[in-house]
């Protein structure tokens, strides 16, 4: 995994639950089954309100431009779908800046691997809009957006760090010999 | 070593005399719940990674309660009851409650206490936030993603995080109109939406043995809401009444200790307590309902596993006892059980029933979640447009029970029967002579 994520933000505020984030009548997707887990990502932040004029998914598109979230507080309250995190994945999207997220978001992150949560605590949101271009450094916890010459601190993700290298939970678990490959497991 | 009640809970999970808040543990789970939104997943990565011809680490311990999206004609949503079934038939599994024959059940957290899965002691996991209501028994129980129930589906075992705990101290008794949704309603918009992140909230005080299991079961389920890792009340003489007529199992009842640290202490006077609502788009944005009595309502919803529970029937049917509804009002009965009380239970010598019908609500849906969380476009209940609707249910985030451009307001069933009846939210102490 690159310890470099270059790419533009897409810029969300407080609260973001996972309605918001994937809608419920798109929960009938299963997540493992390739073709639905491709049209998840279509439908990353399809839920927000129409007060945010940009798509994270654009009409017609099925992947986002946007590789960076940037968000208020409590981002992912809500349901515990996994859903959530492999939807922003599946839309290409490869971390989230939050001043703080809900737990069991956060968890479903590691656990899938599919983006890295940081947490920050400047309240990102108010200085940063969609389309920024920003360069995020998880050696360092660091976000630079050239743009306006600035760089914010991020906590440090710790042991977290290392699953979501890994590609997640189960990967982990095999990559350190926590659980067995199984005879006909195929990565 | 002073521990609270959910330290001492994951301590015997953990196989260790004692743990701290803040520490990595490796926990047994006594429970996994799943359903159809997050069994087929769960049942994918299960198989993927370990193997298809895997077992479950133990049969009698998985739940399956298919239960969000039953009664619609959506092709996917049917596929994936097939592929919880299939499952269920292929594990072996004893507690599988199909849609297709007499064992369905109907919501998740009210199946698994009324069919004696809530045990003292325990550690429960479930692939839905809302089962953090079942620490209501005195147990550990808190929602997982998909990735984390596949582990625990092979393993039977999860690494958590212990939580610190937060403690809320409800002394008396709560007045004529009040009800145990609107003292958590009141608790969420004091601390926010995340102001128990990571945390345990738990629940004690004078006033608890005055609550019956399903008041603290709706306590409990809204711990979520505010964040938490998990809601939790100990265990007492009411929740052993009800643990026993449901389950012959054995289980153990554990305390905190008095010298057990709390990050912090809340304490509310529940006689001092009134009627609340949350208006749209937070659960933490609550008011007095006689303070919000200009907005108009499109429809009133009684339902969940919140607010779905037969005392929350019960208590709606008494205030339209004899009165006429005002606009559209939805029932969905949680489970199969509460359905077949809505017949037997009275209220003044007369069915729940024929209350409901009398006061112009519309006949009840099939037990399940239905419009709570919108669902498919031929959800019973959900809300296709701009429609304002009070609700029983547990969230009001934009479009939770539908369409982003509807409104949700909760609140208690009380409150919500006495605002269908006048057509604007209303304090029901205003119909309570
Ligand atoms: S009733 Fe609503 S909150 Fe409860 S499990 Fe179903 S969808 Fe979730």
């Amino acid at each position: 995994m690159s310890d470099t994520i270059r790419g533009k933000i897409f810029v969300v505020r407080d609260n973001i639950d996972t309605d918001q984030i994937i809608p419920a009548h798109h929960l009938t997707l299963v997540p493992t089954i390739p073709e639905e887990y491709a049209k998840l990502g279509s439908y990353a932040l399809s839920g927000l309100p129409d007060s945010y004029r940009e798509r994270f998914v654009p009409e017609g598109r099925t992947t986002s431009p946007y590789r960076i979230i940037v968000a208020g507080r409590n981002f992912g309250c809500g349901s515990s779908r996994e859903h959530a995190p492999i939807s922003l994945g599946a839309a290409g999207a490869k971390a989230v800046v939050a001043e703080s997220f809900a737990r069991i978001f956060f968890r479903n992150c590691i656990a899938t691997g599919e983006l890295y949560p940081l947490d920050t605590p400047t309240r990102l949101c108010d200085d940063l809009t969609t389309g920024m271009e920003a360069e995020l450094d998880l050696d360092a916890n660091r976000l630079t957006v050239p743009g306006l010459g600035r760089t914010y601190d991020l906590a440090p993700l710790g042991d977290a760090r290392q699953v979501i290298d890994h590609g997640g939970l189960f990967a982990h678990a095999r990559k350190t010999g926590m659980i067995q490959a199984s005879a006909d497991h195929t990565p | 070593m002073s521990m609270t009640l959910t330290e001492k809970i994951l301590a015997r999970a953990s196989g260790r005399p004692s743990v701290k808040a803040g520490d990595n543990v490796w926990v047994q789970a006594d429970i996994l719940m799943t359903h159809d939104v997050c069994g087929p997943g769960t049942i994918g990565i299960f198989q993927h990674e370990f193997g298809r011809d895997a077992k479950v680490f133990d049969p009698a311990r998985v739940v399956l309660t298919p239960d969000h999206y039953i009664f619609t004609a959506d092709a996917k949503c049917l596929r994936n009851i097939d592929v919880c079934r299939e499952f269920a038939r292929a594990q072996k599994l004893p507690h599988f409650y199909d849609p297709a024959d007499e064992t369905y059940s109907g919501v998740c957290h009210l199946t698994l206490p009324q069919k004696g899965h809530c045990r003292p002691g325990e550690v429960m996991f479930g692939t839905d936030s809302h089962t953090c209501t079942h620490g209501a028994f005195g147990l550990f129980a808190t929602g997982i993603g998909n990735t984390d129930a596949a582990f625990i589906l092979g393993t039977g075992k999860l690494l958590i995080k212990i939580p610190a705990s937060m403690k809320f101290v409800l002394d008396g008794r709560l007045p004529p109109g009040v009800m145990a949704k609107d003292i958590i309603l009141r608790i969420i918009g004091d601390i926010g939406v995340d102001g128990a992140t990571y945390r345990a909230m738990e629940f004690t005080g004078d006033g608890i043995p005055c609550l019956t299991m399903e008041d603290r079961m709706t306590i409990c389920n809204m711990a979520i809401e505010a964040g938490a890792k998990n809601g939790i009340i100990a265990a007492d003489a009411v929740t052993e009444a009800y643990v026993r007529q449901r389950t012959a199992q054995p289980y153990t009842v554990f305390a905190s200790d008095p010298g057990a640290s709390y990050l912090s202490v809340h304490r509310y006077d529940l006689a001092k307590l009134v009627p609340v609502v949350a208006l749209p788009h937070s659960p933490d944005n609550v008011k007095p309902a006689a303070a919000c009595g200009d907005c108009r309502l499109d429809r009133a919803y009684i339902g969940s596993c919140t607010g779905g529970k037969i005392s929350d029937f019960t208590a709606a049917a008494r205030l339209l006892d004899g009165r006429r509804v005002a606009i559209e009002t939805c029932l969905v009965p949680a489970t199969v059980e509460v359905a077949r009380q809505l017949e037997t239970e009275t209220v003044h010598g007369q069915s729940l029933l024929d209350i409901f019908r009398a006061a112009g609500c519309l006949p009840p849906a099939p037990p399940s979640c239905a419009a709570c969380l919108g669902g498919p476009a031929d959800t019973f209940g959900r809300l296709n447009g701009a429609e304002v609707c009070i609700s029983t249910t547990n969230r009001n985030f934009p479009g939770r029970m539908g369409s982003k451009r509807s409104s949700v307001i909760l609140a208690s069933p009380c409150t919500v029967a006495a605002s269908a009846i006048t057509g604007r939210i209303t304090d029901p102490r205003e119909m309570i002579a």
